[in-house]
């Protein structure tokens, strides 16, 4: 049986299939934001943190790194009305993929904390930089370089994951893209459409971070201070 | 039928846990396989293979393995082969592990330093000695942290092929959902199974970087 491509059905969908991308960007940013925030708390709290919070913090970052995102979503859209906590299904959704995007994030963020030697920040000291000078181009820029690629590394797979709260029902690229092919029975159709959307969502994202990552990275010079005395003097010399 | 949860219950999980092992098992021999042919060809092949190998990595590396499930599953059935979820399932979670091993190994092979090269090349060994006694089991040594790492991925990804009713540990679990209605006692036993097979692994990983580090300090 020769099949024959036929595209028209699926693209006359175009409407739908725009606002389910804008719907998965904004699932995406969301998670994103409140996963970053979870995962940088949970990789402080288990680095510089009491015992407890460390114990409580390599408990939850195993927990969820060792267990499908698709069962953290059902567990929580399904499982927590039984403990009178009912969430709708983007809820869900963005609380699901946070909390795993946080247990992955906390360890690539605490590599980052502990790349950085102490000695390090004692020469920033020495060197007459202030200590927010110190916590700025010596800390967390520096480690934060070492970490990037691995860290937006997970942010792809975050962006990726996205797809699978469509079985959860929240509204996302993937669902959109589910009804379309119940509708208009191009399953093969439908399902590349979707897949070359996704693969240029990820490009996009991926050059979006290529110039996060310049504009981050790029030299600096302290503009105050003793350091900043040091550092501009052969500048004036030369002019 | 209502029945509420109970032994019989984590019984009937258990047999859907097989089903993930089993399945995770397939995939890691084929991801294997192929992952191995690609990542060799991808750091040492012609430079049209190389880009062709790196195009594939980075599509599928770029499509959420969900649509490649339902690719496999609905898409090819209209190209007139059928494919029943468990080989859908198989073929799709293939493509997806090769794409990611493949990614890993080139780099393991890449990180061989050139002077292992020129030195079994000094030792007058052919092209296939070299790689088959000097730098793949250099590279090996490498790769075996990152691969037990990835072995966790497959494990979790394949509660995906739930969604196109492959009978697997989640799908297991959804449909004891749909006879108890107790979805909290349900998926945390599913979430625990998974914890039990996917910790072992991680914790291995770790131990195998960690003496990796060991290795090359000094």
């Amino acid at each position: 049986m020769a099949y024959e491509m036929n595209f028209a059905p699926v693209l006359a969908r175009t409407p739908e299939l725009i606002n389910g991308t804008i719907d998965t960007v904004i699932l995406s940013s969301q998670s994103i934001g409140i996963g970053l925030t979870i995962g940088l708390a949970a990789a402080l709290l288990r680095v510089d943190g009491p015992k407890w919070g460390a114990v409580a913090s390599a408990t939850y970052v195993e927990a969820f790194r060792n267990t499908p995102l698709l069962v953290q979503l059902f567990l929580l859209f399904f499982g927590l009305p039984y403990m009178g906590i009912r969430l709708t299904a983007n809820e869900a959704a963005i609380f699901a993929i946070s909390l795993n995007l946080g247990a992955y994030s906390a360890e690539i963020f605490r590599a980052g904390l502990l790349a950085i030697p102490k000695t390090q920040v004692e020469a920033g000291l020495a060197l007459g930089l202030s200590r927010l000078q110190v916590m700025r181009y010596v800390v967390i820029i520096p480690a934060l370089r070492i970490i990037y690629p691995s860290l937006t590394g997970q942010l792809t797979l975050t962006l990726l994951g996205t797809s699978i709260a469509s079985a959860i029902s929240a509204t996302e690229l993937t669902l959109a893209g589910a009804k379309i092919e119940s509708q208009t029975f191009r399953s093969l159709e439908t399902f590349l459409v979707l897949a070359a959307i996704y693969i240029t969502m990820t490009f996009a994202f991926r050059l979006l971070y290529w110039l996060i990552g310049l504009w981050l990275f790029r030299r600096r010079i302290p503009k105050t201070g003793t350091a900043a005395a040091t550092l501009t003097l052969p500048r004036e010399v030369k002019s | 039928m209502i029945q509420s949860f109970g032994w019989q219950s984590v019984q009937f999980l258990f047999h859907g846990l097989v089903w993930t092992v089993g399945l995770s098992l397939c995939t890691f021999v084929g991801g294997g396989i192929f992952g191995l042919v690609f990542a060799v060809s991808r750091a040492l092949g012609p430079k049209w293979l190389r880009t062709l190998v790196a195009a594939y990595i980075q599509l599928v590396q770029a499509t959420p393995l969900l649509i490649v499930v339902f690719l496999a599953y609905y898409g090819l059935s209209f190209l007139g082969f059928y494919f029943p979820p468990l080989a859908a399932a198989a073929i799709s979670l293939t493509i997806y592990a090769t794409a990611f091993l493949a990614d890993i190994w080139r780099g393991c092979i890449e990180a061989i330093p050139r002077t292992q090269w020129e030195a079994a090349d000094a030792l007058a060994l052919g092209r296939v000695q070299r790689l088959r006694y000097v730098i793949l089991p250099q590279a090996f040594q490498i790769a075996l942290g990152p691969t037990v790492g990835f072995m966790v991925q497959i494990v979790k990804n394949t509660s995906v092929t739930a969604l196109i009713g492959f009978v697997e540990l989640t799908r297991a679990g959804q449909l004891l959902n749909n006879m108890t209605f107790q979805p909290f006692h349900v998926f945390l036993t599913v979430a625990a199974m998974y914890f039990v097979v996917c910790y072992p692994l991680s914790w291995w990983s770790e131990k195998l970087k960690e003496r990796k580090h060991a290795g090359t300090a000094h």
